[in-house]
This record gives structure tokens, sequence and C-alpha cells, in this order.
């Protein structure tokens, strides 16, 4: 479970790395997305991973088998965040694309 | 605890929020109405965190702690006034007022949404300054940068919006490192409350101690890129001089925000325990990096705004080079300087688009690169109308000199106080006597030549515009165009006649900040208000 979860992490990091090292505006923002995911799981990930466990502490249960909610909540916030800055990215982008005429991040319009 | 003043704490972020809402609501087309909500926001906060500096500077212990919800310390969120934020709170104020005042001129009326943003802005900025708390201080960051680039974009133009585009995947790049820090440090922590974290780093074990030093410098990393240390600052100098003049007057304050979150946790949780001093060289070889770096940067530019933007970079590396030293003394003058930077290169940025008004097309094409200023007609607002300033030229020209003094750090201005300051103190002529080592001679000299490169750089300037412009014409400045940048010059000749007690007050800052028990203790020792659940539900006193 942890292997998998962190494979996937570091792939998503790997890709979106890459992508946002692309001269087109499009790659870039996949990219940003990509990493956006992959922080997105490591946060999740840093509470431990946990299956078929609760957040919740009600009377009875030992705290060692509670899954951590803090990364939770964080998480819901970085998604949050993360989804309204991109979409604010993706019309910067469209106004670039429009004013330039030119999908490369410098407004180039030669297609090296 | 002593009644309404304690809730003060939160009005630097409820006022420009309010003000940011209140504004959604007015149309448009009412710019007046608009531009004097803003205007009020904003006069509100200058008094409110002039009142909490007070209350910081005087001899009462005010208990600084203000726990959002009433929820006790590590559980809640809390919010934490003490001496060095009181004073950035005071700073971000007046650098914004100015911005504002300076903005109604002409250029709140180029785009939509100008006065709201600015208020979130200015929430962003006064909630990341006040947070005790890792991942609020991320929330605060994030609003403040999603309000600073529809600022950075306002007035549009294809200059902006590419310089906006890597301004905002810069930005976004760095908030994600943000996160992966702030979630390294709970996954080995265990807590984003700053003053727990404080408390339990030094006791964490080896195998995690490394996972977490790992954290801090993934997080540092997010800061750094904020405050433009090289390699990560080749977006500054362009977004910066790309800003209309007014944003890049409130901008200044954006980096110094990050060189504030860097100092506030190097001095909380690296100052005790087997992590102490983590990261100071680092520090200081990249604050070395940036000082080189932008006094080339500064002796190259030919545009006036570039240079605005390489300056902005060697005021950063300086204070990042003393941060690195590491050495309470330093700190204090490093804090003058801070205070003295930001409101040069606030009042320089406005300045800038003033005298730049006056040059002909022509020879500004010659001499300045032209992909600054291609686009130069197209986003130019109209001239507003209102009082003109007689004898511009004079008045404009002693601005300027008075920024090259300041930028420079000449004599009698509070930049020559400041630096002399961090100077003295590093030579062991100050209150503790350090032997200077080799890093200390290498800080040495590049303070001073960087203070000579900003000079050269600024006489040249200076000469080209105002004294060999023959035909060029005398620019159309309003009055209250010019006034802010008057006042913000003014504010630094304030600090330079008060340099004593300016200077004690940040002597007291340094000291509280050197030793983290005190912060520490009283969040901890926050007491959450009785009976108020009870009765509705409110934070009450």
């Amino acid at each position: 479970m942890e292997i998998i979860l962190s494979i996937a992490i570091g792939v998503m990091t790997f890709c979106g790395v890459w992508l946002i090292l692309r001269p087109r505006t499009y790659q870039v923002i996949v990219g940003l997305s990509l990493l956006a995911y992959a922080v997105n799981l490591f946060i999740f990930s840093v509470g431990g991973v946990k299956t078929n466990v609760p957040p919740v502490l009600v009377d009875g249960t030992a705290t060692a088998s509670l899954a951590d909610p803090v990364p939770q909540a964080l998480v819901l916030t970085a998604i949050v965040i993360g989804f309204a800055t991109t979409a604010l990215f993706l019309v910067v982008l469209l106004a670039s694309r429009g004013l330039t005429g030119s999908d490369h991040v410098d407004g180039r319009s030669d297609p090296s | 605890m002593n009644g309404w003043a304690h809730h003060l704490i939160i009005a630097p972020i409820l006022v420009p929020l309010l003000a940011a809402a209140v504004l959604l609501f007015i149309d448009e087309r009412q710019r007046v109405a608009k531009a004097m909500v803003s205007l009020t926001s904003v006069v509100i906060l200058v008094c409110v965190s002039f009142v909490l500096f007070r209350i910081e500077s005087g001899p009462s212990d005010f208990e600084g702690v203000y726990l959002l919800g009433n929820w006790a310390a590590p559980f809640g969120i809390v919010l934490v006034l003490d001496g060095l934020s009181a004073m950035m709170l005071l700073l971000t104020a007046l650098v914004a007022l100015a911005s504002l005042v300076y903005s109604m001129a002409r250029w709140h009326t180029v785009g939509a949404h100008f006065h709201t943003m600015f208020q979130l802005l200015l929430m962003g900025v006064d909630g990341a300054f006040l947070t005790g708390d890792l991942f609020n201080l991320f929330v605060f960051f994030e609003v403040m940068l999603a309000a600073s680039y529809g600022l950075l974009l306002h007035g549009s133009g294809p200059l902006r919006v590419k310089a906006g585009l890597h301004y905002i995947a810069v930005n976004l790049a760095a908030a994600l490192l943000f996160l992966i820090g702030v979630s390294l440090i709970y996954g080995t922590a265990g807590t984003l409350n700053m003053a727990d974290l404080a408390a339990r780093i030094p006791q964490i074990e080896p195998d995690r101690r490394m996972l977490m030093e790992a954290g801090a410098g993934v997080l540092g990393i997010a800061f750094l890129i904020k405050a433009g240390m090289w390699p990560l600052c080749f977006w500054l100098p362009t977004a910066y001089s790309a800003a209309s003049a007014p944003v890049a007057g409130v901008f200044a304050i954006l980096s110094k925000l990050a060189i504030y979150v860097i100092l506030r946790l190097i001095m909380l949780l690296f100052e005790t325990g087997p992590s102490a001093g983590f990261g100071s060289t680092f520090l200081l070889i990249g604050g070395i990096a940036t000082v080189v770096f932008g006094t080339i940067g500064v002796l190259a530019s030919q545009a006036l705004g570039r240079l605005a933007g390489y300056s902005v970079l060697v005021s950063s590396g300086t204070l990042l080079m003393v941060l690195g030293i590491n050495d309470g003394a330093v700190s204090s003058g490093a804090l003058l300087y801070l205070v003295s930077s930001t409101l040069t290169i606030s009042a320089f940025f406005m300045l800038i688009e003033l005298v730049e008004r006056g040059q002909d097309a022509g020879a500004s094409v010659l001499t300045v690169t032209m992909e600054v200023y291609g686009d130069a007609d197209d986003d130019e607002p109209q001239e507003g109308d209102g009082v003109t300033m007689p004898g511009t030229m004079a008045i404009l020209g002693i601005c300027f000199a008075a920024c090259a003094i300041l930028l420079s750090g000449l004599p009698p201005l509070s930049g020559f106080i400041a630096k002399f300051a961090m100077l003295s103190a590093m030579m062991g002529t100050g209150a503790i006597g350090v032997p200077p080592t080799a890093a200390v001679w290498t800080l040495i000299v590049l303070v001073i030549l960087s203070g000579v490169a900003a000079l050269i750089a600024m006489t040249r300037v200076g000469i080209r515009t105002f004294w060999s412009s023959i035909e060029g014409t005398v620019p159309r400045v309003l009055v209250i165009e010019i006034v802010p940048v008057m006042f913000l010059l003014s504010l630094t000749l304030v600090l330079t006649v008060q340099a004593g007690p300016a200077m004690q007050y940040m002597d007291t800052t340094i000291r509280t900040l050197a030793s983290p028990e005190n912060y520490i203790n009283a969040v901890r020792n926050a007491t959450v208000l009785k009976g108020v659940a009870d009765s509705n539900g409110q934070g009450g006193d």
C-alpha cells in the first residue's frame, strides 16, 4: 500500500516537473496540476496510511487505531486553493494566447 | 485581558476583508465610492497598526496571543502579536496608504476590481504577519498571492500578461513546495502550531530530525523564491518592473514578508537544540550570491523599473546575508534596514513612473531595452484631472536624489544609519564584540560595494533624466501622485531623526525573539475565555 502510494506520488511528481519545464503554456498548466495532485497525495500520506479507520474520536476507541484528521483537513484546503489558482492561471494563459498569438511561455512565435 | 485592545489584534485581518467584501457590491462605475471605501479601510488599518505598535513599544506586558474561536493553543489557530509583527503591520499599512493614494490619480481606473484585490492583498499580508500557525500561514500566503496575481495583471497589456504568466507559474510551484514542507514538518513533529513546534523540535529523535530538517529546507525554499534569493529570483525584476506603479509600490512589502517569515521561523524553531543554526550557511551563501547578482543587475539595467527591481534583490540579499551570519546585534540593524529599504523601494517604484512620464519616447527607445518599452502606449491610462504640481522637475529631482542616497546608504538619511548599525555590529565595535571572520569581511565588502553600485547607477540615470534632457517635456504630475512619494521619503527622514528610539525598539524586539521561550510560553499560557461559549458562542470579554 505504502509502496504503491509512494510510486504514484513519485511518478506524478516526475511527470509534473518535466512538464512545467516545457515551453508550451498548456504543458506547464498540466504539469502544475499533476504536481498539485502529487502534493495532495503526499499531504494525505503524512498522517500514515490506514484503511477502514475513522478520523472521529468516540468513547472507547484506542487513539492508535484512528486515522489522523489533520492531514485530511489540510489536503481539503490545499485542493481548494490549488484548484482556484490553477483556474486563475488558465485565464492568464488564455489572455497571453490572445495577446501574443502564441502559446509559448515567453510569447515567442517560432515553434522551437 | 485588557478589553477592547485585545480584539484589535484581529482587526488588521478583518478590516480589509470586510472592505473587500463591501467593494464587490459597489458598481465599477462608482469610482469615488470605491476609492473612499478602500481609503477608509487603509486609514483604519494605519490607526489600528499604530495603536498596536504603541502598545508593543510601551512598557506594559500586553498579551499578544489571540485565540481564534476561543480554542486553546495547540488545537486552535492562534494569532500572535509581538514587537516584530507590530512593526511589520505598521510598515505595511503606511506603504499601503501611500500606494493607494497614488493609485487614485489614475491607475485605479484602468481595470476592474483594483480596490478589492488591493484590500485582499493587505488582508493576506497582515494575516501572514500575525499568524502563529504554519498552515494558516500558507492560507494567508495564498490569499496574498492570489490578490497579487490580479494586481500584477492590473492594467493588462502583453508585457504584464507575460510577466504575470511567469510570476504565477513560479509562485504556484513555490506554493506546492510550501505544502510539501509543511506536511513533512507535520509528519515528523506532529503539530503545526509554531510555538508548539518550537517546543517540540529540540526533542525530536534523530531519525525523524533529518526528515524534519528536509521539510524545513523545502519550506525555506518556498519563501526564498518569494524573497528572490539567487538563483530563484529571475522572475522578480521582470514582474516588479512590469507591474503598474502603485502595485509595484505595495509589492515592495511582499519580498520583505518572505524575509520576515524566514527570520521568524529561524529565530523560533532553530535557536536552540540540536538543530540550532540550521540553514544559516545556506542563507549566507545565497545572500552573497543574491547581492552580487543584484548589484550586477543594478549596474546593467538601463530602464529605471528594472533598476528598482534589482534593488529589491540587493536589499533581500543583504538581509539574507545578515540573517545567515545569525548574530543578534547585526539583526537589529538589519530590521532598521528592512524598514528603511521597504519605504525607499516603494517610493522609488512610484517615483519612476512620474519621472518616465517626462521622457520622450524616442530617447527612451534608444537607451532602454525595447522589450520593456514596446507597449508603453497601449496600457497607459488616460491623464487624470486634478491639481498639477508646480516646480515639477525640481521636486522630482529632489525625491530622486533622496532615493539615490537611501539606496546607496549615504549619510544623512536612514539608509546610512541602518547600514552603519549593521556594519559596526559586525566589525565588533557595536554592543557585542565579535572578531570579524572571513564571512563577515565578505559581507562588509559586499554591502559597501552594492551601495557604490547603486550610487553609480542612480547618478547615471539621474544625469540622463534631469540634466541632459533639454528637449524633454516636463511631465504633468498631480499633487496626489507626488505627495505619497514625499510621504514615504519623509518617513525615512523620521526614521533618521528618531533613529535612537527606533534602534531601541528593534533591540528589544530582537532580544525578545532571541529567547523563543517567551513566544512559546505566551502561546501555551493563553487562557480560554470562560463562560463565553455558553452565552452566545462568540469571542468576547
